[in-house]
């Protein structure tokens, strides 16, 4: 039997007794290409810090490949949503994507750690400016690098907390060719709010608003999309001029 | 002129500019980098109750002061990162804490407390050899950890969320960071004072920001910055016979100043 990249059962998360996530449960196979999507504050980047394990669940049970989260050699890459450095923080690209290679105390990086940034940064089409200082990037180039930080560990399950929020409307289909790219070695899970910018890319799709309302091919996701945002859903992408939905 | 460095005491005061710009540069570079210029405000502050302390147990305050502000800054990291109060509440709370727990020890200290004005403004030409040793070997554990831990203290700098999730245990390395912070602290007293160690601890490595994008070379411009900037501070109080200790802050925040001027008359041009 294949162990499955994410196994969460009837998981619940209150902040504050506050529920924000209630009744989960979620699997995620080891070539998923799944979007989770909900409106703000429904949870959403709360569910990958529980994958993640910088969340502990309050109820039920989470298992990453088989083990309890947050364990270091867990192959998960992570682009957070925001990353609030100081806009002239003294780093240039290539030892922010190192620094995705670190090993533990007293483990200085390697030739080895060197050439996987290298590759990494060719991936993502960044190796020509990894001399760059992180202040002098776009959005888009950026997202890049983190993407670069992320991918240069080799995870298995590669997690992206709104991906699409910093990159400009065009840079946005290149963006998800990489993704198409990067997906034939790994699972991938977006997060987004905007439902038609991810819908006509990624495999299935997952509607959260503090409970799990929908987890499926994206062709039949409508009814449930309106449930949850309790108003009608065109899955029409924007700036894309035709229609999202597959014949079904 | 080159007359004042045939004095012991100047000797001493050269010898401890040096060793405080070491700590400045060093530890001053994570505090300007990390944003944490606040919450070392609250340490040195808090480094008073240290002070008077040592005043009350009869023993060196200089002495008192390392473990009462590593105690604080370990106080004020676990409790901005844990309890449900503002980070700066809780600094604010231990700032004034630790002054007015030094002044109650003062206070019950018998008899008259002849260089108390000396920990909280400075007075760099009064360091004696013994505190020299003290600051000399601080210096040495701060070089030492920098070295060890440079990895970490640039990814919680950087990015903590995604240190903590590569596997750093990043609230202890912050701890750690803040304890350095404690240390360079208890450096600088002797120079400039609990109330201005600040000035110190950001100034030169602020400077150094606008010249260079590698932590490196900030810190080795730090360093430098900070050795010219306090010996020519305490030349100007020398030869205007001016408070040494805030000489040296102003000559520093001259300094940045003047750095930040240029810096704007080169991005114009």
């Amino acid at each position: 039997m294949v162990v499955n990249a994410v196994e969460i059962n009837d998981v619940c998360v209150k902040f504050n007794k506050h529920p924000v996530l209630q009744d989960i449960n979620l699997s995620i196979e080891i070539n998923d290409f799944l979007a989770i999507i909900g409106p703000n504050g429904g949870g959403k980047s709360t569910l990958l810090k529980i994958i993640l394990g910088l969340v502990t669940v309050d109820q039920g049970e989470v298992k990453i490949f088989g083990e309890d989260p947050g364990n270091p050699s867990n192959p998960i890459g992570y682009l957070p949503q925001h990353v609030s450095f100081d806009p002239d923080f003294p780093i240039n690209v290539f030892e922010t994507v190192l620094s995705g290679r670190y090993h533990g105390f007293f483990k200085k990086y390697s030739d080895e750690d060197r050439i996987k940034v290298t590759d990494a940064l060719r991936e993502v089409g960044m190796l020509e400016m990894q001399d760059r200082q992180m202040s002098q990037l776009s959005g888009g180039q950026m997202q890049r690098v983190f993407i670069a930080r992320a991918i240069v560990r080799e995870p298995k399950l590669l997690l992206l907390d709104e991906p699409m929020a910093s990159i400009d409307p065009e840079m946005q289909n290149s963006f998800y060719n990489l993704l198409l790219k990067l997906r034939e070695r790994m699972a991938i899970v977006l997060v987004s709010h905007d439902v038609g910018a991810v819908s006509s890319h990624v495999e299935n799709i997952a509607c959260l608003n503090r409970k799990l309302y929908y987890h499926g091919a994206v062709e039949y996701a409508a009814s449930s999309l309106e449930k949850m945002y309790k108003c009608p859903i065109d899955l029409l992408s924007h700036g894309i001029p035709h229609r999202v939905l597959k014949k079904h | 002129m080159t007359g004042i460095l045939e004095y012991s005491f100047m000797q001493n005061a050269f010898l401890a500019a040096v060793l405080v710009s070491v700590a400045c540069g060093l530890v001053g570079t994570y505090v300007v980098i990390k944003r944490i210029v606040f919450i070392s405000g609250g340490i040195s502050h808090a480094a008073f109750g240290g002070i008077g302390l040592g005043y009350f147990l009869g023993i060196n305050p200089i002495m008192a002061a390392i473990p009462f502000s590593i105690l604080s800054s370990l106080i004020m990291g676990i409790t901005s990162k844990k309890v449900k109060i503002s980070e700066d509440t809780a600094i604010g709370i231990l700032w004034s804490f630790g002054m007015a727990i030094g002044i109650i020890f003062i206070n019950l200290t018998p008899g008259y407390v002849p260089d108390l004005m000396s920990y909280l403004f400075g007075s760099i030409l009064t360091v004696p050899v013994n505190d020299i040793i003290i600051m000399f070997l601080l210096d040495l554990i701060i070089i030492i950890t920098v070295l060890l831990f440079y990895r970490e203290f640039q990814g919680i700098s950087f990015d903590e969320e995604f240190s903590q999730v590569i596997g750093m245990p990043t609230t202890y390395i912050y701890l750690l960071l803040l304890s350095m912070v404690a240390l360079s602290v208890v450096v600088m007293i002797k120079v400039v004072g609990v109330i201005l160690v600040i000035a110190l601890l950001t100034i030169p490595a602020a400077i150094a920001k606008q010249y260079t994008y590698k932590i490196g070379h900030m810190m080795i411009l730090a360093v430098i910055l900070g050795i010219i900037l306090t010996i020519g501070g305490l030349f100007v109080s020398y030869i205007f016979n001016l408070a040494s200790g805030a000489t040296i802050v102003l000559v520093l925040s001259l300094g940045f100043i003047c750095s930040s001027v240029i810096q704007k008359l080169r991005n114009a041009l």
